[in-house]
């Protein structure tokens, strides 16, 4: 995955918002200010919490809750926003139309740049993300919207810069301007529960991928009622458990709670926040993504749709992924759509063989299309 | 295309399965969301209907490009009146089955209000058989 270190020389200000998992990478000894100074070393001019933004957001969702259709589910997670576009259309315009705390508090800096009368060529915004799907949120964001932010920075690539840093005891030479306003609340609200805890209602925290398909599909069933607030995050432990944080997700969450531990549930910029900037912005409908699986013309998907019900009682059904597909149910689908063949299947493959039907060279080949060339071979030597 | 499901009377914890999986089928195809979701309420509802009232009975799901036809087949009770039956809040599920947040009175009314067509033959002390056709 790119990512935009090197553009940051480009700019005379170089923000990195960092947000609160980034710290909970290290191990609670490594002060915070030290991982600031060696940031600002490695070449920003200011650090901001990211987070900081999460007190008068918090605001806007009881306000927006008011009169928003229920149950409100949380614009946070840019994974969750995805799926539901995807696979849960008819619950698009449930999804909240505030912007999650990146953004908001990417905006205040950038009004404070503006209102010192600094150019835009001279500033660049950028983000520390825990998580791939917060860099389509940023570069691609739904419903129109235009984000603040200059680039993005993967979190498990400067983790290595910044921990390498620490480590070597580099000395540091450059001064840089620390944001760490932050209130317990902002602190915690990557985290699993700490964004409906303070929402007003009955409110529900969902975290982990499987659990979230299956509360969705109930709630899209309509089995689920009386509900006004949801919580739902992609990764198991919200974003302590991103795919780009690197360590372990309980102790990274459990490092965010002993943070939160030592700051006060209120911060000093909260008023000035409430005065710049807001989560409320002109978002345009958030528009299904219809992803078809077979062909348009219903006719022809479903007579593909059936082959494929018959080509799954073929397959052997122990779902054993040496095709390539996670299971038999996805190569019957593959198989009907052209992507793959029923020769695929390694137990078929093996069948056809002893019918001498096709030799050995083939379903070599087959299997190192599949999975490369060479790839048993240097197996078999070690 | 058809699918077929059991359904076994009383077996809360599979209760919803045909429409989870009739939903999964009607996804697949395309089908307009708003359409699928009056398909899953109405299935699911006559589904629960049969755990909660019936012993057993059987879904067939016949999809084609106009739409969906739904058959419920169950042995069970019967229902004596339908008219009643068919009265928002009139429920005769048993205090068991209203603890678990079923037999609230809306299932025949809510299938109705989701079909565009739909056809109850009923027998008492032998079973009902539901008919339900949602067009695309």
């Amino acid at each position: 995955m790119d990512d935009d270190f090197k553009q940051i020389f480009e700019f005379k200000h170089r923000v990195l918002l960092v947000p609160s998992v980034f710290f909970a990478q290290f191990k609670d000894s490594i002060q915070r200010n030290t991982i600031c100074q060696i940031i600002g070393e490695l070449g920003f001019t200011e650090v901001c919490a990211v987070e900081q933004s999460v007190d008068t957001l918090l605001n806007e969702i009881n306000d927006y809750l008011e009169t928003a259709q229920k149950p409100v589910i949380s614009s946070f997670c840019p994974a969750v926003i995805r799926l539901i576009q995807v696979r849960f259309p008819s619950l698009v315009d449930n999804i909240m139309k505030l912007l999650p705390p990146i953004e908001i508090t990417a905006q205040y800096y950038k009004k404070r740049f503006e209102k010192e009368g600094i150019a835009e060529s001279e500033y660049g915004i950028f983000y520390l993300t825990p998580c791939i799907a917060k860099i389509a949120a940023v570069k691609s964001p739904v419903g129109g919207y235009t984000s603040p932010i200059t680039g993005v920075i993967n979190m498990d690539f400067f983790f290595n810069k910044v921990y390498l840093a620490y480590k070597q005891r580099l000395p540091i030479t450059k001064s840089i301007i620390i944001n760490g306003e932050l209130s317990s609340k902002g602190v915690l609200f990557p985290t699993t529960g700490q964004e409906s805890a303070h929402v007003k209602g009955r409110t529900l925290a969902i975290d982990g991928m499987k659990n979230v398909i299956d509360f969705l599909e109930m709630l899209e069933n309509e089995e689920i009622d009386n509900v006004d607030f949801l919580e739902i995050r992609a990764c198991d432990e919200s974003c302590a458990g991103g795919i780009l944080s690197h360590r372990n997700r309980f102790l990274t969450a459990e490092s965010m709670k002993n943070f939160a531990k030592t700051v006060p549930d209120t911060h000093n910029l909260i008023e000035d926040y409430k005065r710049s900037c807001s989560a409320v912005v002109h978002m345009d409908k958030i528009e299904p993504r219809s992803m078809v699986k077979y062909d348009r013309d219903i006719e022809v998907a479903i007579k593909k749709m059936e082959s494929a019900r018959r080509l799954k009682k073929i397959l052997p059904g122990i779902d054993c992924g040496a095709c390539g597909a996670p299971s038999c149910e996805a190569l019957a689908e593959d198989i009907v759509r052209d992507q793959a063949q029923i020769n695929s299947c390694i137990f078929l493959r093996t069948i056809f063989e002893k019918r001498g039907e096709i030799s050995l060279e083939d379903t070599i080949k087959i299997m190192e299309s599949i999975w490369g060339e060479e790839r048993f071979d240097k197996n078999e030597k070690e | 295309m058809r699918f077929e499901y059991k359904v076994e009377g009383g077996d809360f914890t599979q209760a919803g399965y045909a429409a989870s999986q009739v939903k999964k089928s009607l996804k697949q195809l395309g089908v307009d969301s708003s359409v699928i979701k009056r398909v899953v309420v109405a299935l699911y509802e006559a589904e629960v209907n049969i755990v909660a009232h019936a012993y057993r009975g059987v879904i067939y799901a016949d999809i084609e490009s106009s739409g969906i036809k739904l058959k419920l087949v169950d042995e069970g009770p019967g229902i004596p009146d339908i008219t009643r039956a068919m009265t928002k809040g009139f429920s005769t599920a048993s205090p068991a089955v209203r603890e678990m947040g079923f037999g609230a009175g809306m299932g025949l009314p809510n299938i109705s209000e989701n079909a565009d067509s739909l056809l109850i033959e009923t027998e008492v002390g032998k079973g009902t058989t539901l008919n339900i056709e949602i067009r695309f």
